[in-house]
């Protein structure tokens, strides 16, 4: 029996692997050029700073399997079932793939930026996302990014997240852990640097991650101020004047940097709600995909024979996700062997 | 029975929650119910206009009325200039202006 895998990134990637373990065909569809999706854009990983593209690479390796094609450059379009229980996959390539399955692994995308207007993203020079920070990390170009290293950097978290202005009500979950990773890493690369993290909550919720913010001040001297960012400006010398209220003193606070990293949030992948539509498979509020129930229904969608794995639901972190995409394998394999024809 | 740690507070220099007048903030979340989603974030207090000129914190002063504590906002309302700046920023979509503007009804009654 065949599965079709919309999504190719860590999810889709897993899940491919351990349902051609299990003796099923597995087509796995790729929008890029190579799978990974967005761990491609990563340098390390939380909490044990494990090199991405190691991760990848894995990942990649374990595609080689006689049960699994792969279709990279092919953006799924549309879901359709052309008999009970079976499902024909259009690709943008034309090609239409069959399976008596398909999981959804449609993962998220990073925020636009831009459409925080007054954070200066693409305005001001030295305004730069998490994401772009990674790629510094890994030309390991930060300081000399703009001639002589940055003196004072500030990580600004909740862009794009918990932000009614930009209609998404939703924690990303990731951001914060990743700011203190980033952090930490930003000073070993920079010893003299001063850090600060501009923050409204500290949401820590993995094994080790509340952890790693502790070591961040003992170890790291990176310093946390609570507040959010109301406005930023450039001054002449292309730095970047920042405004935000210290609430832990109660005071407005003005502070000037050399960096100023936006901590962008996670929204659902464009292609998650088109292919769920097609086969009427209900959102959130928010474009991400709901399960068939938040806790006995994860995995599975209101359309049996439809599933999901991964950041597709809700933002996850990697350990979340891979394990929900061998969970997922598992929902499927239960599905075909007609033990859970849930209906 | 006390525990061994015991249990002692200033009175002048706490909160009384239990003796305050809760009228106030029982008006505010009734005439104001977006004032309930505040999460204390500050940014109406970085980007009011009037906090930048003299000593006046909105969120402060807001967040002492949900607690039952109005003094300091009777004395201190009157600094707010209705900009709306405050409005623009709220990540958590609190209509500041109508809070502010029933705060100041509630107290202008109150004198009375
Ligand atoms: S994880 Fe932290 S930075 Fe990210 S949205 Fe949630 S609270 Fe904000
Ligand atoms: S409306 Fe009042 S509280 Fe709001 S920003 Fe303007 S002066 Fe400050
Ligand atoms: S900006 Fe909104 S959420 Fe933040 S402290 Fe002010 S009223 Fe509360």
């Amino acid at each position: 029996m065949n599965i079709v895998i919309i999504g190719g990134g860590p999810a889709g990637s897993e899940a491919a692997y351990r349902l051609a373990g299990e003796g099923y065909t597995v087509d796995l569809v790729e929008k890029e050029n190579s799978i990974g999706g967005n761990l491609n854009n990563w340098h390390q990983l939380f909490p044990d700073r494990k090199s991405a593209a190691g991760l990848v690479k894995e990942l990649q390796q374990r595609l080689n399997h006689p049960g699994i094609t792969l279709h990279i450059d092919a953006e799924a379009r549309e879901i359709a079932e052309s008999a009970p229980g079976k499902f024909a996959v259009k690709l943008s390539n034309k090609t239409v793939l069959h399976g008596s399955a398909v999981l959804l692994a449609t993962g998220y995308k990073v925020f636009d930026a831009k459409r925080k207007e007054e954070y200066g993203y693409g305005i001001y020079k030295r305004v730069i996302t998490s994401a772009e920070l990674e790629n510094l990390f890994t030309n390991r170009a930060l300081a000399t990014l703009y001639g002589e290293a940055p003196k004072r950097i500030g990580f600004i978290h909740c862009v794009g997240s918990r932000d009614e202005k930009i209609c998404n009500y939703h924690c990303s979950k990731l951001c914060c852990v990743t700011a203190v990773k980033q952090a930490i890493e930003v000073r070993e690369m920079l010893p003299e640097v001063e850090i600060f993290c501009f923050y409204m909550d500290m949401r820590m919720f993995g094994p080790g991650y509340e952890e790693m913010y502790r070591e961040a001040q003992e170890r790291y001297d990176i310093k946390f101020i609570r507040g959010r960012l109301s406005e930023a400006a450039e001054n002449i010398h292309g730095q970047v004047v920042v405004k935000v209220e210290d609430t832990l003193v109660g005071k407005p606070l003005r502070m000037t940097l050399d960096l100023m990293v936006l901590m962008v949030g996670m929204e659902a992948a464009d292609g998650s709600g088109k292919l769920a539509g097609s086969v009427q498979v209900p959102l959130y509020p928010n474009g991400f995909i709901r399960p068939a129930d938040p806790h006995t229904g994860t995995n599975l969608t209101a359309r049996p024979g439809i599933f999901t794995a991964g950041s597709c639901t809700s933002p996850m972190n990697l350990t979340d996700t891979l394990t929900d995409a061998r969970s997922a394998a598992w929902q499927i394999k239960k599905w075909l062997t007609g033990s859970d024809k849930h209906a | 029975m006390p525990t061994l740690w015991g249990y002692s507070i200033s009175a002048a220099r706490s909160i009384d929650y239990d003796k305050n007048d809760q009228s106030f903030l029982r008006r505010l979340a009734h005439s104001c119910p977006s004032s309930k989603l505040c999460i204390g974030c500050g940014g109406c207090t970085a980007a009011c206009s009037a906090g930048n000129l003299t000593e006046f914190n909105i969120r402060q002063l807001q967040m002492l009325v949900k607690r039952g504590e109005t003094r300091e906002t009777a004395e201190q309302l009157h600094k707010c200039m209705l900009c709306g700046k405050c409005l623009l920023v709220c990540p958590r979509g609190v209509d500041t202006r109508k809070m502010i503007l029933s705060m100041k009804r509630f107290l202008r009654e109150h004198d009375q």
